[in-house]
């Protein structure tokens, strides 16, 4: 975005909040409360429903279990350790793929974007690859590397490395020129302007890369759990399905969904850290 | 001595003729010097070179290490503070206090821990002017630095520009389209015709120079002359 399209967004936002009397800092409360009170409405009436449908039995429990059910279930397997071992199997096999994907998808990303030789040689190999599904990759990846770990975390690190790549090399490519140019009046040494101009200047697109790669990370673990493995909650559910155990599978559902939730909530909390100084950052609503 | 000697200097893009035709300028060390000429002329070309930004591939440059220059727009870096922005590429340890005292100087002493999203049209200026002047350069170029200001806050910055060069004694190149603000400020201004300095004049009128006088009407008439508007044909 540039510079002037923010200071204009930012002058509009304080002109109407000006107008409208109410000072910033209120407003921006009263954004954050009114609407996730609002929108928590009618996820709840969803629910009761739910739970009305399975107690008068109009929904089988082999089909779907009730939200009571569900949460009884999901106590006693927090209680006898089957949950947490396999959230840790989970979160351990996620975090170490993300991370992975992390280093690999910058330093690629560094290399195409700031050197035209680096371009020709990372970027044309990451565009055609990126248009392979990686999911069709598992029955290769469990040839060339087992039903170990090895195969969950390289899936999810191969899902996971090209949003951060390929959101890095745009955020870079579309540097404002001018800032750079600026800097080689400045005579900052090529460090400099790296660490001070490119990566900064870049950090807005690399990090809407890193929310990608998150919610692609869990997409790919659950289907390597779900594929070949012993562990995680992936695993616990496929097991819960051999026995028509809908509920354990609705604990499952619940935790990836809770799962995408918290780890979309850090990027966010990252996002508002990192990008303080967009003025229009905090108050910014973006789904 | 001078701070500033360009023989010969030729720039042409593609098959186009020469943007700058065999120039030769030399500014004195401390001089303030407005250069002027229609759009297109190579005012910009002109300064590029002299940065250092672009190659000089015909020609001679002879200039002073420490050279700082402000362009239209403050391209400040937005995720930088305002004095961060001023000590940027400075590893000194008194970096900050430097960029500080300069920020005073340009009346934004009390902003250095600002946003520069945050900042007015004049304040971000005023804040490139200050990352000029903390390198404390031998020269300072200025490429239309006040023309997306509005009239009154140009006239501060025109105030402003004047205190400092009086302060810092660096040479000064302005580049400007109003031949007002060249005679409200330099001791010479130049005219960028046909790729090489058609017309040279020595601005030497009493400081400060607010008021009409008939040096500065007939000074006026000259400049406008060579850039060949004349004043009663709009
Ligand atoms: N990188 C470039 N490639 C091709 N032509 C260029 C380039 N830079 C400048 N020119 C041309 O050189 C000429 C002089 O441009 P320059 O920017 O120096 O003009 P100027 O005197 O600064 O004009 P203005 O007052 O409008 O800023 C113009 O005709 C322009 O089109
Ligand atoms: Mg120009």
């Amino acid at each position: 975005m540039s510079e002037t399209a923010i200071r204009t967004r930012y002058i509009a936002r304080r002109h109407t909040s000006a107008r409208a009397g109410v000072s910033p800092g209120l407003r921006r409360q009263g954004a954050i409360l009114l609407p996730g009170l609002r929108r928590l409405a009618s996820p709840l009436l969803l629910l009761v429903i739910w739970q009305a449908g399975c107690s008068a039995g109009l929904i089988p429990a082999r089909l779907l279990a009730s939200p009571a059910q569900i949460a009884v279930t999901f106590w006693s397997l927090l209680q006898d350790g089957t949950l947490p071992v396999n959230l840790g199997v989970s979160l351990g096999r996620a975090g170490l793929g993300l991370a992975i994907a992390v280093v690999v998808g910058i330093g690629l990303g560094l290399v195409s974007g700031l050197s035209r030789i680096g371009e020709e040689v990372v970027d044309a190999p990451m565009q055609i690859l990126r248009t392979l599904p990686a999911l069709a990759l598992v029955p290769l990846f469990i040839l060339w590397f087992g039903i170990g770990e090895t195969p969950k975390i390289a899936l999810v690190a191969l899902g996971a490395v090209f949003p951060i790549y390929l959101n890095l090399h745009k955020g870079i490519r579309g540097l404002d020129p001018k800032l750079l140019e600026m800097a080689r009046t400045l005579n900052l040494t090529r460090a400099q302007t790296i660490r001070d101009v490119v990566l900064p200047g870049a950090l807005p697109d690399l990090l809407v890369g890193f929310r990608f790669a998150v919610g692609i990370s869990w997409l790919m673990l659950v289907v390597a759990e779900q594929v070949n493995a012993q562990s995680g909650i992936g695993h616990m559910m496929m097991d819960a399905q051999d026995f028509l155990r809908t509920d354990i599978i609705m604990v499952g559902l619940a935790i990836y969904g809770l799962l995408g939730l918290g780890s979309d909530q850090f990027v966010r909390f990252l996002e508002r850290r990192l990008l303080a100084w967009r003025p229009v950052y905090g108050a910014e609503r973006r789904a | 001595m001078s701070a500033v000697r360009v023989e010969g200097l030729t720039r042409r893009f593609g098959q186009a003729p020469a943007v700058l035709d065999r120039l030769d300028l030399t500014i004195a060390p401390g001089a303030f010097t407005a250069l002027l000429g229609h759009s297109g002329s190579g005012k910009s070309t002109l300064l590029r070179l002299l940065a250092g930004l672009d190659d000089v591939s015909e020609g001679r440059i002879e200039r002073p290490d420490a050279v700082s220059v402000v362009f239209q727009e403050a391209r400040l870096l937005p995720w930088k503070r305002v004095w961060q922005n001023v000590a940027l590429g400075q590893t000194d340890a008194d970096a900050r206090d430097r960029a500080h005292a300069v920020l005073e100087e340009v009346g934004l002493g009390h902003r250095i821990d600002a946003w520069p999203l945050t900042l007015s049209g004049g304040e971000a200026q005023r804040v490139a002017l200050a990352r000029a002047l903390v390198r404390e350069p031998k020269l300072l170029m200025l490429d239309e630095p006040f023309a997306a200001l509005d009239a009154l806050t140009r006239m501060r910055m025109q105030g402003l520009v004047e205190d400092l060069w009086a302060r810092h004694g660096c040479a000064v190149l302005l580049v400007t389209h109003d031949v007002d603000e060249a005679l409200t400020l330099a001791d010479r201004a130049v005219v960028l015709e046909r790729g090489r300095i058609g017309t040279d004049l020595r601005v030497d009128l009493p400081r400060p120079r607010r008021h009409a006088s008939p040096e500065r009407e007939d000074l006026r008439r000259r400049l406008l002359a060579a850039l060949h508007v004349h004043e009663h044909a709009a």
